[in-house]
């Protein structure tokens, strides 16, 4: 795994250094808010409805588990004993008090951690498949990449003051679970046809008030080239983005103003200018990197015991059917650990769970831990032997729950509970949706089905690109949330379609509950899925389920 | 034609700890909103935010939220208002805890 050189340990303590002078100023009165605010973002320290809240960026979704220990003791010391894992690969304490966050930023750094570009109008946190490195299909382990794009990126003099934040997102394989068609730049590993390793470009995605789905900038771009290649993009963005209107100020407005060839000419243009002087990617540097992302040793042993243990315990078997992943190397799966037993709020951990999956990953996983876009915990690399006992340890706290990409694996954000921006509560209409269908005991019947919830226009969840979204609104001082229908967030991007009128607080339940037993009545066959269903059949029989009283006025 | 002036109560984030605050009728900080002063009178709604915002030393982001009147003092109207009371819903956390 990467570990920070000496350039970036400076930089980052120099970074605490400054920010608790600065957190000192503020309390003394030497600094008035408007003055701390811009600094207190830069580190990651929002305030919240209750609290301040402080995020934290775990890097392409990349842990080991001594940063999965500290964040457990971060937790512990100065939060309630939990963290929130988010849809962007962060996770945020909710908690803090202001005295504290400089000691925090001090532990994490101690673990090459951070909180710096989490938030403002800089490129945030770069994004990754969080099965890279392990994924059977894969060309080539995207991080080395990604850890490049994060060098360049932080603290790059010309992009802190963008007209809005940028977010990118890279995947090494054809199949897409970094969603890197809803990010500012999304970047797929591909070979072309003389065998070359590059890069397909994508860019304008977005998803927020506007949703747009990215489109291809490039198609392939040569290794050497990517970094300058992402540079001409950025600078081009920085001078044609909006800033007359923060909500049209996203690349995906620049885009879709502009078109996609004036930005392909015009990134062209600055390529050729900077490309020749470009100091920004030194091969050794990039063989450094990538020799830190080597693949560990993997080791051979029976697989005999797995065996047995599936066909001797009902449990294990269906948790092994539907949280383990193809990978690369014979004998290994990689393991997606659900933090969302039904109930539980999507996303959150407990200190005592981070520590057990620390240890679990230093003992059976080559000290390798991953956070998934979709707020779970992934073990990437475990040989079949050990699953069993991985699953027992999961088993004592709570994080055995075989409901991976079933209808209780919801993405939720933090909505009305936590933020200062939503409009709606989302983490309890996610708690209801997974305790419901838990009790009908049809989640595995449903199969494949993704629910995402967000608690207002900007999209934190992922609502539209949810096979069901749920979107949290305030009509006249009451929540209300709209449904929409077959949205997709992998490689077959599509931005889900408004039902109709929304639900009170108190029916969204039930009418989630009508439409996916509604769905159940509508399936050709098991293996066709919700998201199949729909795109066979289209919206209407799925509008008539949810809004029963409009069909009938129909038919009469 | 003037509007009608609906209630409201001065509220903020404490410095320190980050939590929901509201402002008294003598000039200071509770988080009890029960205490706060409930302003009726636009005039005096906007005197009191500015002598609220003076306080920035000790609070952050200071506005005015609707509030109605009740017999144990001035109580949330909106939803968002009532959770800031309260904590979220997910786990006893907050002013709930106490
Ligand atoms: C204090 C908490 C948060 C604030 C203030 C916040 C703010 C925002 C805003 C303003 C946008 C819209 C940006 C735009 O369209 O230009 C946005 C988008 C987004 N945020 Fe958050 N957010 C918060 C928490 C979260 C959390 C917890 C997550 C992950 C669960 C998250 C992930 C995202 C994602 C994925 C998007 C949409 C993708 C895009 O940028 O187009 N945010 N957020
Ligand atoms: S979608 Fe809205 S409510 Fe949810 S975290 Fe983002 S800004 Fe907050």
């Amino acid at each position: 795994m990467y570990v920070y050189n000496d350039f970036d340990e400076g930089f980052v303590r120099e970074r605490v250094a400054q920010f608790r002078a600065q957190v000192e100023r503020r309390i003394d009165g030497s600094l008035t808010e408007d003055e701390f605010k811009p600094f207190r973002l830069m580190n990651g320290l929002y305030l919240q409805l209750h609290a301040y809240m402080l995020r934290v960026a775990v890097p392409y979704g990349t842990l080991n588990s001594a940063q999965m220990t500290q964040l457990a003791h971060l937790a512990d010391t100065y939060d309630k004993g939990y963290g929130h894992f988010t849809t962007r690969q962060n996770i945020q304490y909710n908690w803090p008090e202001l005295r504290d966050v400089p000691d925090m930023l001090s532990d994490l750094a101690d673990v090459g951690m951070h909180a710096i570009q989490t938030s403002g109008n800089t490129i945030r946190n770069v994004t990754a498949d969080h099965f890279a490195g392990a994924a059977k299909d894969e060309v080539e382990d995207p991080r080395p990449i990604a850890e490049l794009l994060r060098q360049w990126s932080t603290d790059h003099p010309e992009f802190q003051g963008l007209p809005r934040k940028f977010k990118i997102a890279v995947t090494g394989c054809e199949a897409d679970r970094a969603v890197i068609r809803a990010h500012d730049i999304g970047i797929q590993v591909v070979r072309n046809k003389a065998g070359e390793i590059g890069y397909k470009v994508i860019v304008g995605g977005g998803l927020g008030r506007t949703p747009m789905i990215g489109k291809v900038l490039n198609d392939f771009v040569s290794k050497a080239d990517l970094l300058p290649y992402c540079e001409a993009i950025v600078s081009v963005y920085n001078l044609l983005g909006r800033r007359d209107n923060k909500y049209k100020a996203r690349i995906k407005i620049t885009l879709h103003e502009n078109g996609i060839e004036k930005i392909q000419d015009l990134v062209n243009a600055r390529f050729e200018q900077i490309q020749p002087v470009f100091a920004g990617v030194d091969p050794q540097c990039l063989a450094e990197i990538e020799h830190a992302f080597a693949p560990p040793l993997f080791k051979t042993a029976s697989t005999d015991g797995y065996e047995a243990a599936r066909l001797a315990n009902p449990a294990f078997r269906s948790w092994t059917d539907t949280n383990l992943a193809d990978h690369r190397a014979d004998d290994y799966a990689i393991v997606s650990i659900s933090i969302k037993k039904q109930g539980a709020t999507p996303g959150d951990a407990t200190s005592e769970q981070m520590r057990v999956m620390a240890d679990l990953a230093a003992k059976y996983g080559h000290d390798e831990l991953r956070i998934s876009h979709e707020q779970n915990v992934i073990l990437p690399h475990v040989h079949k032997s050990d699953l069993h006992a991985i699953y027992t340890a999961l088993r004592d706290v709570d994080l055995a729950t075989a409901n991976i990409g079933l209808i209780s694996d919801i993405i939720a954000c933090p909505g009305m509970d936590y933020c200062a921006l939503a409009t709606a509560r989302s983490i309890p209409v996610a708690q209801e949706i997974a305790t419901r269908f838990d009790e009908l005991k049809l989640e595995h019947e449903i199969g494949a089905l993704k629910i995402k919830i967000s608690g207002c226009i900007n999209a934190c969840g992922h609502h539209h690109v949810g096979h069901i979204g749920i979107l949290g609104l305030d009509r006249a001082g009451v929540e209300n949330y709209q449904i929409t229908l077959g949205g997709d967030g992998t490689e077959t991007t599509t931005i889900g379609e408004r039902a109709g009128p929304g639900f009170g607080a108190d029916e969204i339940v039930p009418a989630i509950e009508r439409l996916v037993l509604g769905y159940l009545d509508l399936r050709m066959c098991k293996e066709e899925t919700f998201l199949h269903a729909y795109r066979r059949l289209g919206a209407a029989p799925f509008k008539d389920i949810l809004y029963p009283e409009k069909a009938q006025k129909n038919a009469a | 034609m003037s509007r009608t002036f609906t209630p409201k109560v001065i509220t903020a984030n404490a410095l320190l700890e980050g939590d929901a605050i509201w402002f008294t009728e003598d000039d200071t900080w509770t988080r009890n909103i029960a205490e706060a002063e409930l302003i009726t009178d636009e005039a005096h709604g906007d005197l009191r935010l500015l002598e609220a915002k003076a306080d920035q030393g000790i609070v952050v982001g200071v506005y005015l939220a609707e509030a109605k009147p009740t017999d144990k003092g001035p109580a949330p109207t909106h939803f968002r208002e009532a959770f800031r009371t309260r904590g979220p819903s997910n786990y006893a956390h907050g002013k709930q805890e106490v």
